[in-house]
């Protein structure tokens, strides 16, 4: 097994690990991390792609590695906007699990302003 | 590749609204609503330039950027159906802020700066960046990072008010996009590993059939589906879309949604032209299929207008879905495909006209009645005829009853699935047709029945903005009635059809 392949198993766990936490924690914060870590995974994997792809005499294809810069500010910007949703909605309700899943048809009615 | 002239309009197109909300940051709150009204008359005249650009020379626009070629640079290219979602949404954008300056009005001189209208302009404006960079895109990556530059301006955009209704839906919103755009992230990965390449010109030449590909194919797409709306991956859509304020509501139904939609259309026929996709496009048809029964049927249960409208968006986004086996496999029948393809993007043009007409004129009787329950309407007819009548003008696009475009739209579907001799999706899309009417006139058959009492509105509504939403919706309806040569623009640059093939 080369180190390629071994971190790419690695990147395809963390990506597995990631999705499992997104679909079955219902804690907002727990889905952030989670997908966090399923963003890491693919970030893994580009690494890996980097390692493959590069041509003799390189110790790596620049290309995907600027890719996973960028990819990195933009899983960034997504966790501090979700933080920030999170914190106000904690702020209004001091809970920071998203509600059930219901059809909003089924929901008591809103008071109206 | 040559660099054309004009293809720095490319450039303007996506640069524009940027600058924008730079702009907007930078003069502060006060000037944001200012910024925004002189970006869009600007907006919309290179929108129109790019349109007339690409039916002038019957070819694709492309600009590389800085003139580094493919595989090393990355390009923007605006073939047929770019153009027309660019135009399209130019012409909405200009709209809805004119609608929107009642609601985000910048205050009367005084000490404090408004947050909500400096939050609202310059969001508009982001998103409008954001999708015309969709639009133009001709480079995966570069595809990503605007359709997450589209979520981070959109779910704002939800929560706007900040009621704890809202920040949760738009926080179901974000979770979703952000899942969706992490599995295109790793689709594109993939692809990058197997080819070497981002490029969608460049890929389309040498895409396999092969585990690689389909893999990544299959992961994009469902991070684009899950971004889109499709059934079942649709519950995030109706709270966030009828939760937020009008004008935003009618930006994210009307255009949002058709961006990532627009993505899977670019990643089937345009990224992988030459594999075999018909069995996958029968799925992606059966869940259109079944989001045009399930949002149908969950709106005619709707007790509320918002929601109601919302679930219509559900149902409608599975029309799009319906374009995919008819197109594929062009080749053995390019008149069909084309006639799909066409039926395709005029059915996301001419829902993304009525979508924002018919929010809109919910939010107009919203105002003057004080709540958007349905079964207190009662009398609406006589109060608003105007607003009414342009909501029922878009349901009869969103029926496809003649001479809409809607019902060309439709229409296209139908007789390319007959030609294709897939006759079962004429069924879905005659059935949608009446599924489509029953709520639509659940709505209109409330508005005109006399009340108990004379219905006097709680606030009084601008005889300009009941005018604006009839100018949408009369535009969804002429769209049905346009000579049907000039949806030739459609099928510029096709990458799925053999050369030779186009007229």
């Amino acid at each position: 097994m080369t180190s390629a392949t071994l971190y790419g198993l690695m990147g395809a766990g963390l990506v597995g690990l990631g999705l499992y936490g997104l679909v079955v924690y219902p804690h907002a914060l727990r889905k952030i991390l989670a997908f966090n870590v399923l963003g890491g995974g693919v970030f893994l994997l580009f690494g890996v792609i980097a390692r493959r792809g590069a041509s003799s005499g390189l110790g790596g294809d620049p290309v995907p590695q600027a890719l996973v810069i960028t990819g990195i500010v933009v899983a960034f910007s997504a966790t501090a906007l979700a933080v920030a949703l999170v914190v106000r909605l904690v702020e209004e309700t001091g809970m920071a699990a998203l509600p059930s899943d219901d059809p909003p048809a089924e929901r008591a009615p809103r008071t109206e302003p | 590749m040559i660099q054309q002239s004009p293809g720095y309009l490319l450039v303007l197109a996506t640069v524009l609204p940027v600058l924008g909300v730079m702009l907007s940051l930078t003069l502060g709150g006060r000037r944001a609503e200012r910024v925004a009204l002189m970006t869009m008359p600007a907006g919309l005249a290179v929108a129109g330039a790019i349109f007339a650009c690409v039916l002038a020379t019957r070819r694709p626009l492309l600009y590389v950027v800085g003139a580094w070629a493919a595989p090393l640079g990355v390009s923007l290219r605006a073939d047929g159906i770019s153009a027309a979602m660019l135009l399209t949404t130019a012409v909405l954008m200009c709209a809805i802020g004119l609608f929107a300056r009642a609601d985000f009005r910048t205050p009367r001189p005084g000490p404090r700066e408004a947050r909500a209208p400096l939050a609202f302009w310059t969001l508009l404006l982001g998103v409008w960046g954001a999708l015309n960079a969709v639009f133009v895109g001709n480079d995966l990556f570069n595809l990503y990072v605007a359709l997450e530059l589209l979520t981070f301006g959109a779910v704002p955009l939800v929560s706007l008010d900040g009621r704890a209704e809202t920040l949760a839906a738009a926080l179901r919103y974000l979770l979703f996009a952000l899942v969706g755009s992490v599995l295109y992230l790793l689709g594109s990965a993939l692809l990058y590993g197997a080819y070497g390449t981002l490029d969608v010109v460049l890929l389309s030449s040498r895409v396999r059939a092969d585990t690689a590909t389909e893999v990544a194919v299959a992961l994009m797409t469902v991070g684009l589906l899950a971004k889109t709306a499709l059934f079942p991956l649709h519950l995030w859509l109706p709270p966030a879309h009828a939760g937020a304020p009008t004008a935003a509501s009618a930006v994210l139904s009307a255009l949002v949604v058709k961006a990532s939609f627009f993505l899977i259309v670019r990643l089937w026929f345009s990224v992988m032209p030459a594999l075999p996709i018909l069995p996958a496009a029968q799925v992606l048809a059966a869940l259109g299929a079944a989001a045009i029964v399930f949002g149908s049927v969950l709106a005619i249960r709707q007790t509320r207008l918002k929601l109601l409208i919302a679930y219509s968006t559900v149902a409608q986004i599975g029309y799009l879905f319906l374009m995919f086996p008819l197109v594929a496999g062009a080749a053995a029948a390019p008149g069909a495909s084309s006639a799909a393809w066409t039926g395709g993007m005029l059915q996301a043009i001419s829902h993304a006209c009525a979508k924002a007409a018919m929010f809109m004129a919910a939010g107009l009787i919203a105002l003057a009645v004080g709540h958007d329950r349905i079964a207190g309407l009662a009398g609406v007819g006589r109060a608003l005829p105007m607003t009414v009548f342009a909501f029922g003008l878009s349901g009869l696009t969103l029926m496809g009853v003649p001479p809409s475009g809607g019902f060309l739209a439709k229409w296209l579907l139908l007789t390319a699935a007959i030609d294709r001799g897939q006759w079962w999706w004429a069924l879905v899309v005659v059935a949608g047709g009446m599924f489509t009417g029953a709520y639509v006139f659940r709505v209109l058959a409330r508005t005109v029945t006399r009340p108990g009492e004379r219905l006097v509105p709680s606030a009084p509504v601008a005889r300009g903005r009941e005018a604006l939403v009839l100018a949408l919706a009369l535009l969804s309806v002429v769209l049905g009635v346009l000579p049907f040569a000039s949806f030739g623009v459609l099928q510029i640059g096709r990458l799925d059809l053999p050369p030779g093939l186009l007229r």
